[in-house]
Parts: C-alpha cells; sequence; structure tokens
C-alpha cells in the first residue's frame, strides 16, 4: 500500500496501471478522484489552498489504509493528496483498492475516503471574489465515517 | 520543554505557527493545556474556551482531554479538519 502527500498533479490511469502492475489475483480497482468545485456555499472559488502537518498526515493516511486492509480483503491501495494551491478542476485527491472482487474494492474505497475526509490532518481555504475564508467543516462527513 | 504547533485557521487567529515553551508544573495534561493557554487573553482565550471545537495530537497521535504532556513532546492544535 502507498500513501503520497505531493503538490504535483498525478495521472489516474498511469497510477491505477502502476497499482495493478505485478499483483496477481486482482478482479476489480475501485477509484475515487476528488475535484475542486468552481463554487462552494454560494460563492465563486477563485483558489482552494490546501494545508497538513507533515509527519502526522502521512501517518493518519497510513493507519486508515491499514484498517481498511483489515475489515476488507484487499490487493493493493493507493492514495495521493495534493497540497498547495489549487485551481477548480484541479484534482485533489486519488484513493484506488484493488480486491479480487468488487465488493470488496467498492466497500473500501468509500471507507478510505470517508475517514480521510473527518481524521487526516488536512485544511482548506479557499479564495473568493470576497476574500480568503478556511472552510467550516460538515456535519454530514462525521455522520457518513459514523456508519462504518 | 513542549513543542507547541497551531495548525490552518488557529494558526492565522493566534498569529504564531509554532513555539516551544516550559509548562508548569500542573500542566500535565491537553485539558490544562487548553486552560492555561486561555489565560493568555484575547485571540487565546476565544479559541480555547470550553465548548470551541479544537483538536489536539501529541506526537502525532490524536489526543483527548485526559492526554499526557511530558517534556519533549510536540503538541499541535488544530480546528476540525477538511480535506478530501
Amino acid at each position: 500500500m502507498t500513501v503520497r502527500v505531493q503538490r504535483e498533479d498525478f495521472d489516474v490511469g498511469r497510477e491505477i496501471a502502476k497499482l495493478r502492475a505485478g499483483t496477481a489475483g486482482v478482479g476489480a480497482v475501485a477509484s475515487f478522484v476528488g475535484i475542486v468545485r468552481d463554487s462552494n456555499e454560494a460563492a465563486e472559488i477563485r483558489t482552494l489552498t490546501l494545508e497538513h502537518y507533515p509527519g502526522m498526515t502521512e501517518k493518519a493516511l497510513g493507519d486508515i489504509v491499514a484498517e481498511a486492509a483489515r475489515r476488507w480483503k484487499l490487493c493493493d491501495t493507493l492514495v495521493i493528496h495534493r497540497v498547495g494551491e489549487l485551481r477548480p478542476s484541479d484534482q485533489i485527491v486519488l484513493v484506488a483498492v484493488t480486491s479480487a472482487h468488487r465488493g470488496e474494492a467498492f466497500a473500501a474505497c468509500q471507507f478510505i475516503m470517508d475517514y480521510l475526509k473527518t481524521r487526516a490532518p488536512f485544511w482548506k481555504k479557499e479564495l473568493t471574489p470576497t476574500g480568503e475564508r478556511w472552510v467550516e467543516a460538515r456535519t454530514s462527513d462525521d455522520e457518513a465515517a459514523a456508519r462504518w | 520543554m513542549v513543542r507547541l504547533v497551531y495548525l490552518a485557521r488557529l494558526r492565522d487567529s493566534l498569529g504564531t505557527g509554532t513555539e516551544s515553551v516550559d509548562l508548569p508544573g500542573e500542566v500535565g495534561t491537553v485539558a490544562a493545556l487548553l486552560e492555561w493557554l486561555s489565560r493568555r487573553g484575547g485571540a487565546w482565550k476565544r479559541e480555547f474556551a470550553p465548548g470551541r471545537a479544537v483538536r489536539i495530537a501529541v506526537n502525532h497521535d490524536v489526543a483527548g482531554p485526559e492526554t499526557q504532556i511530558r517534556p519533549g513532546d510536540e503538541v499541535a492544535l488544530f480546528p476540525p479538519v477538511t480535506g478530501g
């Protein structure tokens, strides 16, 4: 399993090809790509700046992926999360999971995203036409994580 | 010495990102640290008031009010996370 926090963009096709390479028995790949929206709470988004806590962020992502591997039978897992200044339609995050069958891959992918949203130390700051603002945490994200 | 790290909105509102402090002997837990910091007044009092959503990590592990703090620890204080 691989966890990366990086400023650079990523190529989903290439990353999934690498994840599958050399792993026999893969019958399913489930992936999620998070994208910067062009608006949030009725405001136009010019830039979205992602901050993290080096050291703890990588550890938290590793713990989440390890927990997924305990709950489901997986072949391999990849998480890439970008930091720094992003713009609308930029890719923010990739979660990709391989397994023998689709059920494990779908479930683990969704679990990892739900836990990432509520447990991995990242913070978003939006630049709108009226200035900068920190994004507030959503209770719907807590509810999504609690169902697991 | 304990290293304190303030992240995201907290860093902005407190006007500092890191500091090293000698904690008094009676400040040995996360709850006591928050109370001690709030005594600085102003933004500190506002951000660490009871009921404010502040998350704490001690040496990169999520901590609770009773988590012990010892010399040499790195204690991070931050708002609820918003990644993904």
